[in-house]
């Protein structure tokens, strides 16, 4: 089973290079062309499910704009 | 019952600054600037970090980390480099210079800093072409590759050929760790940040003068998508400029990190 | 104390380690490598940083990385190797770091030849590298005179965040004499300055830089540059004076010009002629109110130098027609003799009351050309 993952894009730093879309193992990044980041760049966004938190878009990402996250392989004891 | 916790597994790396770079997007500057830190943030040396930037796009570097910086006129980084290494050798001192800088200008100054075995570690950005002043040919500009001073492409006859640094520095005694990589892809950049480490790691164990040349794309200049650069570095640079180790001191050979 | 005979540039060199200097940058030029070759042996012995460079580009550049970090450093050379330094000073001034810069002329323009010469007047005094920058220039006329120099120029640099020149003319740099050394100051004993790079622990990290991309902060920082100039023409201007009192004649002579003219003065004071002597030690701040005082009481001013007439202008300058002003200068790496002045003095008191020269420095070309043609 495929872990989960999540990324989070700074908004400031995106430049809508499309470096992360096209490295995107999954497939599941692409420019959100509905929005403007605050300097005028389309930002990256997930648009699918699939995103393994993999963390190859963070490796190709010039702007250090990407944080990756993915679920923990154990779950973890909370209050147990 | 139990609670799934998130890992991060990547984010910003603390020895970057938060300002936003002025580099073009897509320009893999900024994907050099992010493993020089991410490996001074792994080897914690932000607190005694010195960088001293170029003039190129990458002058303003100093405004992207967050480390004490100084700025070196043209080319001579690497004696501004070993003056400050001289006087504080306790110091990680680092240059991050562009091929005009390194390669033209400042080709006196890298030969003798490597020649010396200064402990100080080059980050060179090879993009085969001035950026900043707007896309003049580099030392290291290709064959036939057209830029606005090689308007109908770098004609060896009167222009001469690209010049191989890594290759050139490692035959000095004093370097210690000189290698070339390149940025075109996710698992390239692995590689780079290894090597950036090991440069760091060849530094801080004093094995003399560490280099890596990063094999890199200037998308404004060379008229391409930033994708379509990255494609470039892989069938047009690479060729020319082979990656690989070309000069590695035995300690370093053997270190695990 | 006690005194030594020394060797020129080797008593710059101790007098600069014992100003605590921590880090020597250089490249050989004659009539400058006794430094360079003193300082290899001696910072070595004291653990402080020496490196001979490739060039004097790459040395000027190592002062400037050097200097980022607070601590005392320099370098010496001399006139083709300190134009070749200029962009590196405009750097370090731009940056408003704290550095001293040994020249010891010799003659040019060019390759020149290694004999003492005075031309880096204009180079060193106004400032040889780009922009609006304000160097401090020093001109000492004896070995003593040079190793004093050396101390205070580190504390001026730092005082005054600035350059500072020391011009010392390319005999000074060789011949020896008696001097007495100051006493050894401990480098590790000193403060570093806040705004030095040193590793950003516990604080924000420092950036030192030049370039100052928008003009308008451009502005602010040559503004800033010239308020600090204003405090060092305020404070820091020196001179020395032999028997100015009563002089109807002001011979005005900086580095060994104003030696030589010494011996002059002292033959003709003998003789009767009212005269005295005049020697700015710095020439940055240049001594201007002493000067237009003077303008005042004498009837004659006679600028020598070992250059066709640099000095002269920035006489003229606060002179301002009030007297007449002549000039005498040998050049190329030529060194006046005292009785070359002697004679000048003769002939100024013998024309006394004599118009204003049309031109002064023409009259003196020519009647060099004369002379040298004389065989003299």
């Amino acid at each position: 089973m495929a872990l989960k993952g999540w990324i989070e894009v700074n908004e400031l730093h995106c430049k809508g290079c499309s470096l992360c879309v096209e490295a995107c193992p999954q497939d599941v990044m692409s420019l959100d062309m509905d929005r403007l980041t605050p300097k005028g760049y389309h930002p990256v966004h997930l648009h699918a499910e699939g995103c393994t938190g993999c963390g190859i878009c963070a490796i190709v990402c010039p702007d250090a704009a990407l944080t990756v996250y993915r679920e923990a392989k154990q779950p973890a004891r909370v209050n147990a | 019952m139990a609670t799934v916790l998130p890992n991060i597994v990547y984010q910003r790396p603390a020895s970057l600054s938060t300002r936003v770079t002025h580099y073009c997007p897509g320009c893999t500057h900024g994907v050099a600037h992010r493993l020089v830190a991410e490996v001074l943030d792994e080897m914690d040396l932000r607190e005694k970090t010195i960088g001293v930037a170029p003039v190129g796009c990458s002058v303003f570097a100093y405004n992207y980390f967050n480390h004490d910086y100084v700025e070196a006129a043209h080319g001579r980084a690497p004696a501004m480099a070993t003056g400050i290494k001289r006087v504080l050798p306790q110091n990680t001192v680092y240059t991050y210079q562009g091929d005009g800088d390194l390669a033209s200008i400042g080709m006196a100054e890298i030969m003798h800093a490597a020649a010396r075995g200064e402990n100080i570690t080059v980050i060179f950005i090879n993009n085969a072409i001035y950026g900043m002043t707007g896309g003049q040919m580099a030392p290291t500009t290709l064959p036939g590759m057209v830029t606005t001073s090689s308007p109908v492409g770098r004609d060896v006859e009167s222009m001469g050929f690209p010049i191989r640094m890594a290759e050139i520095l490692s035959n000095l005694d004093g370097a210690g760790y000189v290698v070339r990589r390149s940025l075109h892809d996710a698992t390239n950049i692995r590689k780079a940040k290894k090597a950036i480490r090991l440069a760091f790691e060849t530094q801080e164990r004093g094995l003399g003068f560490s280099m890596v040349e990063l094999l890199s794309s200037c998308p404004t200049n060379w008229k391409l998508t930033p994708n379509e650069a990255l494609t470039f570095i892989e069938e047009n640079m690479v060729p020319t400029f082979p990656l690989g180790d070309y000069k590695v001191n035995q300690e370093i050979a053997r270190l695990r990190v | 104390m006690v005194k030594k005979l020394y060797k020129g540039n080797e008593a710059f060199a101790e007098a600069a380690v014992r100003a605590g200097c921590e880090g020597f940058f250089g490249y050989p030029i004659t009539p400058s490598t006794e430094f360079l070759e003193y300082m290899a042996k001696r910072m070595p012995e004291l653990g402080r940083a020496f490196v001979q460079a490739e060039s004097e580009v790459a040395a000027i550049n190592m002062v400037y990385g050097a200097a980022c970090t607070g601590k005392r450093v320099m370098t010496a050379s001399s006139s083709p190797g300190i134009s070749l330094m200029m962009e590196g000073i405009s750097y370090i001034a731009g940056t408003e770091l704290p550095v001293v810069v040994i020249n010891v002329m010799r003659g040019g323009p060019g390759l020149g030849n290694i004999a003492p010469s005075q031309g880096d007047y204009y180079q060193m005094v106004k400032g040889g590298g780009h922009g609006d920058y304000f160097p401090i220039s020093l001109a000492p006329a004896s070995v003593q005179e040079a190793v004093d120099s050396i101390a205070l120029a580190f504390d001026l640099a730092e005082k005054y965040r600035s350059i500072v020149h020391v011009l010392v003319d390319g005999n000074i740099g060789q011949m020896m004499e008696p001097c007495e050394m100051p006493p050894m100051q401990d480098p590790s004993k000193r403060m570093m300055p806040d705004w030095a790079v040193s590793g950003a622990k516990d604080r924000e990290p420092n950036i030192l830089s030049s370039i100052y991309i928008d003009p308008v902060e451009e502005e602010v920082t040559n503004i800033r540059l010239l308020k600090r100039w204003l405090e060092v023409e305020k404070n820091e201007v020196r001179y020395k004076e032999l028997f100015m009192d009563d002089a109807e004649i002001a011979i005005i002579a900086f580095g060994t010009a104003g030696r030589v003219s010494s011996t002059a003065v002292r033959q003709a004071r003998d003789k009767g002629i009212k005269v005295g002597l005049f020697r700015p030690i710095t020439l940055a701040p240049f001594p201007k109110d002493r000067i237009a005082e003077i303008a005042k009481q004498v009837k004659r001013i006679l600028v020598v130098e070992m250059n066709t007439g640099m000095m002269l202008d920035d006489v003229n300058l606060y002179v301002q027609g009030r007297v007449p002003v002549e000039f005498y200068g040998r050049l190329g790496g030529v060194t006046p003799f005292p009785d070359e002045i002697y004679d000048e003095i003769i002939r100024l008191s013998e024309n006394l009351d004599a118009p204003k020269p049309e031109n002064p420095r023409l009259d003196w070309v020519n009647r060099l050309e004369k002379a040298i043609e004389g065989g003299k």
